[in-house]
Formats: structure tokens, C-alpha cells, sequence
């Protein structure tokens, strides 16, 4: 008989999920721990990101749709219902208020009977990731770094098991990063929250190397599958250089690097949806390959990521190609396959070099705190990602069936009554809400008050803001009341947009500049430039889409207005008026474009502007296209419309229409 | 004809007067269309404004001061104090225009967006085209129709230098944003290149050290010297990012008013204001030589200081049609 080949141990399977309230949530995890899944991923929807209770204002059409809705105590334990906290790993991607859900999280295991020592698993608490990317902070960055802080050094000290903050550089890639900007900026990040906490004094010297040790990151990993091998042996020998160097860390054990992935989607398209199926399977490649460089847990998206939420079944789909990898094949066997080769020595020199260098520029400007608020490396971000838009468009980036082999037999899998997608049940905000009134009916205001007065007096005294966190989620606070306190004391911030950056060299190609005289063109027959308006309604902080049209935009000659993420429909009404636009093109991809385009229309009737030409972009159902439509929309795109320049050119004819011209000819 | 019907003047004046938004909103539009029908129903709304708003009303304050100095980002501060003392307040925020593309970013407002849906703030941002020495030739008309619905009409632009801060001529009180440890204001204002702005600010005071410096160094430029008037410039302090400091400035803008009124200057400055755009675009079109056909600066300033009052786009073609040869 042959000994048993010895394996390695698998990484953490994650599946990201979460939706419409903590009861489904609930037995979808427990679903999918029967399945085999061995941690929990919890998605919160943007209310609960952005510090809201479902019943506010700005909640409207996002209460359970991209996450699960979390207001209070009573719905962190129903999400973990018959769910022993004391021996779950639970992942949960929360920053601004990663402090609440924590504090919530920690609440609802003692209430189970477990102690904060047993509990491990994640809070994402990477805020400044959030002001370049993510879109979900709400404080302004001194502050912020301040709350990442004090997670740190209260989970070090009380659940020591706890990974307190995962350093992001998965959501710089999705926001266009090249992986010597995402190695840069993300131990960047490092430095600065590494420094913030030693600098608060919470910590001594001596328990300093064990906050090091607990630092983790979330990484990205894309289609060039041997580039991201190289780059996660980058970000392994930088980050133990780092640690040693800087931070003066010993064992090699507190300065080894440790990372989840969710492999990159970016790139993951609407146009034959099937192929992203091998994709996914090839990127995860680049963070299993090299054993010295293995991913912790590994989450995947599924193949239907460009077209709405995925199913239940999509999300099994993602899981099994996890474990037919790590089960099935060999990968497991073998030591690392990659050390002593030159080829890939080099590669991984090429990219220590180059992330050291930019590293450099960003300490130049104080560290990554100043160069986040100055614009800078939001800036960076933009330029790649517009240099990768250009080369999609060209042709030269190839993405099979989107801009090359797109002739296509029909799919089977994006038929059936639900066209291949997760429709969130449309109760789910209602129900939400009342769930809420009946939680505040119930709970001792007396007490909910004294504790939010103890969570003020703690934010102003800059004690660690845990623990007057958890009194308050004992006490019945929501996470509305929990926000509300901080937002008065901290303020609120809005980041740079980074658009402002120099035009591409594509804009002085034979096709934009005839697109731009015929926009200077029609300025003159309309009497004065022609002017956009891009408009993100509602929570959602997708940005990319909406940063690309108004690069483009200007490049092409027209004047922008454009003011980030987040605004009400009222605003966007307000600056259509003031800023005396010729036609407004609204971004939206977080799901809720039925009710923002209903909103907007009636504020825009308000203001006085009925008429005036409404275009939107983002991930659209075919179905709700039409319905949009119907509404008065003069134009929807989605994923698979990369033609920037033929949308300009939609755009302008918009225009010409609206003020009764003939269109130009095609461009 | 396209659908833009031209609106009556009036109509539009009198709806403006009475603050009406979307009427404002319209205002503006029609000061920005070059086409020739366009300007005469602009001249004509502009004459149907109330003269007394014109002459004398509001606060017009003109915001400069290098790239990046906070001049954004303290109107946002500066909104929320007004608005506090029951002021309400327009912006017309100047921002470059792409050489490239002609197209533009209009960013300044995204830092200003502390106005938030605040129907007592109206915010409008222009390009500036490549012209009119990084002023745009509408600001001084849009003004004036800002300044027949609004308490404060506040115009940034980007500028040190002299020819870059002419919209200091063209504004009742110019406030200079200084950018600490930047020696470039500094330089400029000792050398006599920029001429002395109504009130300075440094802002970004939280920095410390080197925002204290640059206040002190301003101090010591500064002297004791005043303008041509005889005002002499206040220099302060401030941080739009703490709102430390922004009560002291918007009084010291208010006190530059109130100076100018109980001299009895507020009105001739006004005139002024619109004598000196008038020039300016008088150079811009036929430099030097056109100026010399009108007999010269000094004696066009004297001219237009004495003439009744009308709209700028009227006195400006009239002062065209007499520079240009009659065929
Ligand atoms: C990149 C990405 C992110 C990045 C965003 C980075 C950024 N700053 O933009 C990160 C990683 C941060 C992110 C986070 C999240 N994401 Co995401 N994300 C994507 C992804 C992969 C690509 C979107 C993208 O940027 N594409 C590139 C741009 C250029 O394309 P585009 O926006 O579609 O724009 C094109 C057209 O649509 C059109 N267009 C778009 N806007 C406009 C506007 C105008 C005026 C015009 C004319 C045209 C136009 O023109 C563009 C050119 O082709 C999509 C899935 C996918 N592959 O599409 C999911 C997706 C949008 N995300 C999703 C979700 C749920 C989230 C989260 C909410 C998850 C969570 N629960 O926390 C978070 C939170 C984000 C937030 N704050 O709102 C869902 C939305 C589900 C839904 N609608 O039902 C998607 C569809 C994935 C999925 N299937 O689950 N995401
Ligand atoms: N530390 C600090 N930073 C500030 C302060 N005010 C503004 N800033 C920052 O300075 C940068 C520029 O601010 P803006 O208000 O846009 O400056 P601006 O002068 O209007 O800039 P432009 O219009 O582009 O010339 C931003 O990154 C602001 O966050 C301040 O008081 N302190
Ligand atoms: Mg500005």
C-alpha cells in the first residue's frame, strides 16, 4: 500500500453574500457552511455601509440589495442565528462603521455565551482605500485613521484572534490600479495606520511587534496570472522588509504576509457572459500557484458578475471550482514551484523596484494620508484606468467576446424567468423598516440615551471608542444613532475625484477631435458650450463608470460638472439648474436605478427643468431598460457599450435633438 | 430656430429680482450665448435690472490666490457663516479650461458642496476659455444679474500676479488666499507686480509652523501701507479644514464694505468695476490702439465714471462702434 501523499492544508473557502434581510442572510450562510464552505463573508447592504437606518432618506431603494441590512443588535442576532460564534471565522467588509458592527458583532457572542478571546475572523476597517475606490467612508480621514486605530489596538488586547484590519489593495485594482500601484498603495496604507497606531500610545513598545503580526490584506488577483503570481511574492518580501525595518518586528511569524483574495471583476463582462467562467478559474491560479505566496481564504465572483447579483446556484458555481482546485488537482503536493526561477526573479525585482519608487513619491508628500487628501493618488488611479479604457477600446487590450470573437450562438444561461440574475425580494425595505419601528418601540430609551452620551463624551475625549461601541449595541442603539453622534463630531468628508488629470493621447486621435469640432460646433449653434452633467444618485459608490464619461467628456470638448459619489436626487436637480447644463447622465450600478431615476425626474419637474435630456449608465437589466425608458430616459448604457467615443456622439445628438437640430453625421 | 427661444428681458428681470432660480438660472444662460440676438435681449435684460442693486447693493468679493490654496474650500466655510447671518449667497467659480480640448472640468464646486440642497445658495461655474487674462469676460454680467437676487456674490478664480488678479478690479472687496510656506504672493506683493488685495488670508492654519511663518512674513510686506484709497489691508488667518478663523474673515470682507459705504466710495467703485471690464475687453479686442482712439485710459476712465448708468454689453458696443472705421 503507498502512504498517503501528504497535503497541504486549503486556504479559507469565502463566499461574499448577504441580502435582503438578517433572516434570509442567515439561511443562506447556514446553506452554504452545509455545502462545504468553511467561513462567512458577510456583504452589508450600503445603508448599514454608509451608517443609515433602512428608514432614512438617503436609504430609499438600497435597503437589502447589494448586502444584508444591519440596524441594530436584534438583526446582528438573527444574521447569526444558530451560528456558534465562538467557532466561526467570520469575514465582514465594513469600514466607516467597522467600530459598530464589530461592537454588535462582539455583543451578539456574549450573548451567545462566547467571549470576545474565542472570537476570529475579519473587519475589512481600511477606510482610506474607501476615499480612492470603495466609496463607503463618511468621516474625513483624521478621524477615520483614528477609528482603524482603535479596532487595532482594542482587538489586540481583547480578541486577540481577530484580524482587525485587512488592508486593501483588491478595490485599487477594480478602480484601474496596475500592480505596482496596488503593492504601493497598499503598503502605503500600511505605513500609515501602522504609524497612527504606535503614534496613539495605546499600544507599548514591547506589544508592538504583535500588532504587526495581526495586520492582514485583502488582494486582488487578475487575468495576467503570472504577473500576479510575481506580485504576491512582491508584496511578501516588501511587507517582511517593512515590518522588520520599519517596525522593528522579530519573528518571522508577525512579519509574514497574510492575505484573502477576491479575484479581480473588473474585467469580468457582460458580452458572453460564459467565458468569465475560465477567467475566474485562471486568476485564482495567480494566488494558489506559489505556495510561498499563498492566498489565507479566497473568495471568487461568479459568472454572471457584470449582470446583477448572483443566485445562490451562481455563487455554488464559484465554490466548486474552488474546491475541485484544491481537492481534485495536485496543487496541494508540492513545495513551492516557483523559487530559483529567474524569469519570475525578475519580474518580482521589476515590481519591488518600481512599487519602492512610487512608495517614495507618496512619503514625499507626508505619507499617504496628505496624498489621498491632495487628490494625488486618486489621480494615478484615474489616469491607468483611463489608459486601460483607451486600450479596450482600441482593440489593443483584448477581451474575448467583448472587443474580439464576439459573433455568438444565444446563451442558455441568461434565459429563464429571473434572466440569470438575483432579484432582491422588493418587500425587503419595507419589511426592514418596520422591523426597525418595532425594535425602537421595544428598547429603554432611557438607557439608549446614556449610552449614546457615553459614545459622544468617548469621540470627543479620544478614548478608544470600542467599548462605549459595545455598551451601545448592548443598550439598543442603531446604527443610524451610532453614525449620527460621530458624523456631529468628526464631520463629514467628500474625496477628490480625481478626474482632473492631464488629457489622454487618444483625445488628439483622428476620431475625438472630429467629435470635438462637432461639439464646438454645436456650441456655437446653441450659443455657448455645451455642458454635462454627471449625477451618482443615491449610495452607490461605484465611480469608475461615472469618472471614465466625464474624462471622456472633456477630452472630447465638453464642459463637466461633476461633483463624486453620493449625492441626493435634490442636489442633482440643484446643479442641473445652477450650472445651466444642456443634459444630465446619471451613473448607477448599485441596483436602486428604477427609484433614482423616478426621484430625479420629480425634483428635476420641481426645479423647472421638465425635458431636459436624461441619459444613464451602469449595470441595467434589459428588462428595467425598457421601463426606464418608458419613464423618459433618452438613453441607457451597460457594461458591454465601450464605444466611449459613439456615446459621445449619442450624446451630442441628444443635444441636437432636444433643441430640434438634425444629428451629425457618424463620426 | 432652435428650441432656445430668447426670453423677454423684462419678464426675466423682474422674475430674477424676485429671486426666482430658475429665472436666475436662465439669466445666466443668456449672459453666456454669443450669438448677436442673444446679446442684444442680454443688454436688454440687463437694463431692465433695478439700478439700485446694480449701484449699490449686495457685496460683490472677489476669492483668488494660487492653485490648491483652500480658495474652494473657505467659500464653503465662508457660505455656512453668511448663511448663519441670515445672508444669502451666489458663486461664480472661474475654473481652467483644457488647452487640448477646450472642454473642462468644472471642479471647484464639488468643495463648495457644503451648500448642500440649500435653496439660498446658487453656485454657477464658468470656463475660463484661454481669454480675457484667466477671467472670463461674463463674470462682471453675471454679477450683476447675481447681484439682483443675491446678498453676496463671491467670484473665485485662480491667480497671483497682477494680470492674473484682475479680478480684483472688478469685485467691491478682493480677498487673497495665501498658500503657507508658497514665497511667490509674497514676492509678488513686495516687488509691486500684484497690487495689494482688500483683505489676505492664510489659510490651512492646522499645518502649524510654516502657515504662522507665511502670516508673519505677510505682516511684515504688508506694513503699513494701503491702497489707493487709503484702505489698508487686514492680513489673517485661517483654516477652512478646522473652520477656524472664518467668522474673523467674513467680518473683515463685511468691514471693507461697510468702509467703502461710509466713505461714500461704494457706488463710484461699482462704476468703476464696470469701467475696467469695459477696458479690458476693449484691449482684448483691439489692444492699445483701440484705447488710443477713445483718446487714452485716463481720459476713457474719467468718460465712463460720469456716464449714466447701462448695461455693460450696451456701453460696450457703443464704445466698439466708435473704435471701429464706419463703412
Ligand atoms: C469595479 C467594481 C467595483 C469596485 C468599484 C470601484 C469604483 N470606484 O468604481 C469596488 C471593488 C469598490 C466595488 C464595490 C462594490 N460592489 Co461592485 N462592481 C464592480 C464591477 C466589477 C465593475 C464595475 C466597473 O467599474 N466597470 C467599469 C466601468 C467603466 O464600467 P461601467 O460603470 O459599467 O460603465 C460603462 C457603461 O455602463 C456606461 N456607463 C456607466 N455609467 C455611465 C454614465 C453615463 C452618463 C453614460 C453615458 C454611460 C455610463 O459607460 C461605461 C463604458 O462602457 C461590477 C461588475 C461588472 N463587471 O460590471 C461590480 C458590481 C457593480 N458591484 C456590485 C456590488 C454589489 C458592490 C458592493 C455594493 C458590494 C457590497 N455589498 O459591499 C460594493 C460596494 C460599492 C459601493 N460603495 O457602492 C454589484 C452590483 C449589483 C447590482 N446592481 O445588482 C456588481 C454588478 C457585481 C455583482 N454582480 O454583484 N465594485
Ligand atoms: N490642511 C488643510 N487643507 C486644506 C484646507 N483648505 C483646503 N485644503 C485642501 O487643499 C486642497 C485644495 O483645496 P481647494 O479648496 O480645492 O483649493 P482651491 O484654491 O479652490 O483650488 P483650485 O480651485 O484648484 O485652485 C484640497 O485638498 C483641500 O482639502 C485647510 O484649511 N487645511
Ligand atoms: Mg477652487
Amino acid at each position: 500500500m503507498t502512504p498517503p501523499i501528504k497535503r497541504d492544508k486549503p486556504w479559507l473557502m469565502r463566499t461574499y453574500s448577504g441580502h435582503s434581510s438578517a433572516k434570509a442572510s442567515n439561511e443562506l450562510y447556514r446553506t452554504n457552511l452545509s455545502k462545504g464552505q468553511t467561513g462567512l463573508s458577510v456583504a452589508f447592504d450600503l445603508p448599514t455601509q454608509t451608517g443609515y437606518d433602512a428608514d432614512h432618506p438617503l436609504a430609499r431603494g438600497e435597503v437589502g440589495k447589494v448586502g444584508v441590512p444591519i440596524c441594530n443588535i436584534g438583526d446582528m442576532a438573527a444574521l447569526f442565528d444558530q451560528i456558534p460564534l465562538g467557532q466561526m471565522n467570520t469575514s465582514m467588509t465594513i469600514n466607516a462603521p467597522a467600530a459598530w458592527l464589530l461592537a454588535l458583532y462582539v455583543a451578539v457572542a456574549e450573548r451567545q455565551g462566547a467571549t470576545p478571546a474565542q472570537l476570529q475572523g475579519t473587519t475589512q476597517n481600511d477606510i482610506l482605500k474607501e476615499y480612492l475606490s470603495r466609496g463607503t467612508y463618511i468621516f474625513p480621514p483624521q478621524p477615520s485613521v483614528r477609528l482603524i486605530t482603535d479596532i487595532i489596538a482594542y482587538t489586540v488586547k481583547h480578541i486577540p484572534k481577530w484580524n482587525p484590519t485587512n488592508i486593501c489593495s483588491y478595490h485599487l485594482q477594480e478602480a484601474g490600479a496596475t500592480p505596482t500601484q496596488e503593492l504601493a498603495y497598499a503598503l502605503s496604507t500600511a505605513i500609515a495606520i501602522l504609524d497612527a497606531v504606535r503614534d496613539s500610545g495605546q499600544i507599548g513598545a514591547e506589544g508592538f511587534e504583535q500588532v504587526v503580526g495581526r495586520i492582514s490584506f485583502f488582494v486582488n488577483a487578475g487575468i495576467r496570472f503570472i504577473e500576479e503570481t510575481c506580485k504576491m511574492r512582491a508584496f511578501g518580501e516588501m511587507w517582511d522588509e517593512l515590518a522588520a525595518q520599519r517596525y522593528g518586528a522579530e519573528s518571522e511569524e508577525m512579519r509574514r504576509f497574510r492575505y484573502g483574495v477576491q479575484v479581480n471583476s473588473l474585467g469580468l463582462t457582460e458580452a458572453q457572459p460564459e467565458n468569465n467562467v475560465q477567467r475566474i478559474v485562471l486568476e485564482m491560479l495567480g494566488v494558489t500557484l506559489s505556495k510561498k505566496a499563498r492566498a489565507r481564504a479566497l473568495q471568487l465572483p461568479a459568472w454572471n458578475e457584470a449582470l446583477g447579483l448572483p443566485r445562490p446556484w451562481d455563487q455554488q458555481w464559484a465554490l466548486r471550482m474552488q474546491q475541485v482546485l484544491a481537492f481534485e488537482t495536485d496543487l496541494l503536493e508540492y513545495g513551492d514551484i516557483f523559487d530559483g526561477s529567474p524569469v519570475i526573479a525578475a519580474k518580482v525585482k521589476a515590481l519591488v523596484d518600481g512599487a519602492t519608487q512610487e512608495m517614495a513619491r507618496v512619503q514625499e508628500q507626508g505619507g499617504m494620508v496628505p496624498a489621498i487628501e491632495s487628490g494625488y493618488v486618486k489621480r494615478q488611479l484615474v489616469t491607468s484606468h483611463t489608459e486601460r479604457m483607451r486600450a479596450i477600446e482600441r482593440g489593443d487590450l483584448k477581451i474575448v467576446g467583448l472587443n474580439c470573437y464576439r459573433e455568438t450562438e444565444e446563451s442558455p444561461l441568461t434565459g429563464g424567468v429571473d434572466s440569470g440574475i438575483m432579484k432582491v425580494d422588493p418587500r425587503a425595505e419595507r419589511e426592514q423598516i418596520e422591523r426597525l419601528n418595532a425594535f425602537r418601540a421595544q428598547r429603554n430609551a432611557t438607557e439608549v440615551k446614556a449610552a449614546l452620551a457615553n459614545l459622544a463624551e468617548t469621540a470627543r475625549s479620544g478614548a478608544n471608542i470600542m467599548p462605549a461601541s459595545i455598551l451601545c449595541a448592548h443598550s439598543g442603539v442603531t446604527t443610524g444613532e451610532w453614525s449620527q453622534i460621530l458624523r456631529d463630531i468628526f464631520g463629514e468628508y467628500r474625496a477628490p475625484t480625481g478626474i482632473d488629470i492631464p488629457a489622454n493621447d487618444d483625445s488628439r486621435g483622428a476620431r475625438a477631435v472630429a467629435i470635438r469640432t462637432q461639439v464646438a460646433q454645436t456650441g456655437e449653434e446653441l450659443g455657448r458650450p455645451l455642458r454635462l452633467l454627471i449625477g451618482k444618485p443615491g449610495l452607490d459608490g461605484h465611480s469608475n463608470g461615472a469618472e471614465q464619461i466625464a474624462v471622456k467628456g472633456r477630452d472630447v470638448g465638453f464642459e463637466i460638472v461633476y461633483e463624486g459619489i453620493r449625492l441626493t436626487p435634490e442636489q442633482i436637480a440643484k446643479a442641473a439648474l445652477e450650472e445651466g447644463v444642456h443634459l444630465i447622465g446619471l451613473s448607477v450600478l448599485s441596483g436602486s436605478h428604477v427609484e433614482m431615476v423616478e426621484d430625479v425626474f420629480n425634483q428635476l419637474d420641481q426645479v423647472g427643468l421638465k425635458g431636459l435630456p436624461v441619459v444613464i449608465g451602469g449595470i441595467i437589466p434589459e428588462s428595467d431598460a425598457a421601463l426606464l425608458k418608458e419613464r423618459g430616459i433618452a438613453a441607457v448604457y451597460t457594461p458591454k457599450d465601450i464605444d466611449m467615443n459613439g456615446i459621445m456622439v449619442d450624446i451630442l445628438n441628444l443635444i441636437r435633438k432636444n433643441h430640434d437640430l438634425p444629428p451629425v453625421a457618424a463620426i | 430656430m432652435t428650441r432656445t427661444a430668447l426670453p423677454e428681458p423684462a419678464a426675466l428681470a423682474s422674475a430674477v429680482s424676485a429671486r426666482d432660480r430658475l429665472a436666475l438660472a436662465q439669466a445666466l444662460n443668456l449672459l453666456d450665448d454669443r450669438r448677436p440676438p442673444a446679446r442684444q435681449c442680454a443688454a436688454a435684460f440687463l437694463d431692465a435690472l433695478p439700478a439700485e442693486k446694480q449701484e449699490s447693493g449686495g457685496h460683490l468679493i472677489g476669492i483668488t490666490g494660487p492653485p490648491g490654496a483652500g480658495k474652494s474650500s473657505l467659500t464653503a466655510s465662508l457660505i455656512q457663516v453668511w448663511r448663519r447671518r441670515g445672508l444669502n449667497v451666489a458663486i461664480l467659480a472661474v475654473d481652467p479650461s483644457s488647452p487640448i480640448s477646450g472642454g473642462a472640468l468644472l471642479g471647484d464646486r464639488l468643495r463648495m458642496h457644503a451648500s448642500g440642497a440649500d435653496r439660498e445658495v446658487f453656485i454657477r461655474s464658468l470656463a475660463c476659455r484661454g481669454e480675457f487674462g484667466g477671467l472670463s469676460a461674463e463674470v462682471w454680467p453675471m454679477s450683476l444679474a447675481m447681484l439682483a437676487a443675491f446678498d453676496i456674490v463671491l467670484v473665485e478664480t485662480v491667480g497671483v500676479g497682477q494680470k492674473e488678479i484682475d479680478v480684483s478690479k472688478m469685485t467691491d472687496t478682493t480677498c487673497f488666499v495665501a498658500q503657507p510656506a508658497s514665497g511667490d504672493s509674497i514676492q509678488f506683493l513686495k516687488a509691486g507686480i500684484m497690487e495689494i488685495p482688500h483683505v489676505i488670508v492664510v489659510n490651512k492654519e492646522d499645518i502649524g509652523m510654516a502657515a504662522r511663518k507665511t502670516l508673519s512674513e505677510l505682516k511684515t510686506t504688508l506694513g503699513r501701507r494701503t491702497d489707493a484709497d487709503g484702505w489698508q489691508a487686514p492680513a489673517l488667518s485661517a483654516s477652512a479644514a478646522l473652520g477656524s478663523g472664518i467668522e474673523a474673515l467674513a467680518d473683515a470682507l463685511d468691514s471693507h464694505r461697510q468702509w467703502l459705504l461710509a466713505r461714500g466710495q461704494f457706488t463710484a467703485r461699482r462704476r468703476r468695476c464696470q469701467a475696467e471690464w469695459l477696458v479690458k475687453h476693449l484691449r482684448e479686442e483691439f489692444g492699445r490702439h483701440g484705447i488710443n482712439r477713445l483718446g487714452g485710459e485716463t481720459v476713457l476712465f474719467v468718460e465712463l465714471a460720469n456716464a449714466p448708468r447701462r448695461s455693460p454689453i450696451a456701453a460696450y458696443e457703443d464704445l466698439r462702434a466708435r473704435i471701429l472705421p464706419h463703412s
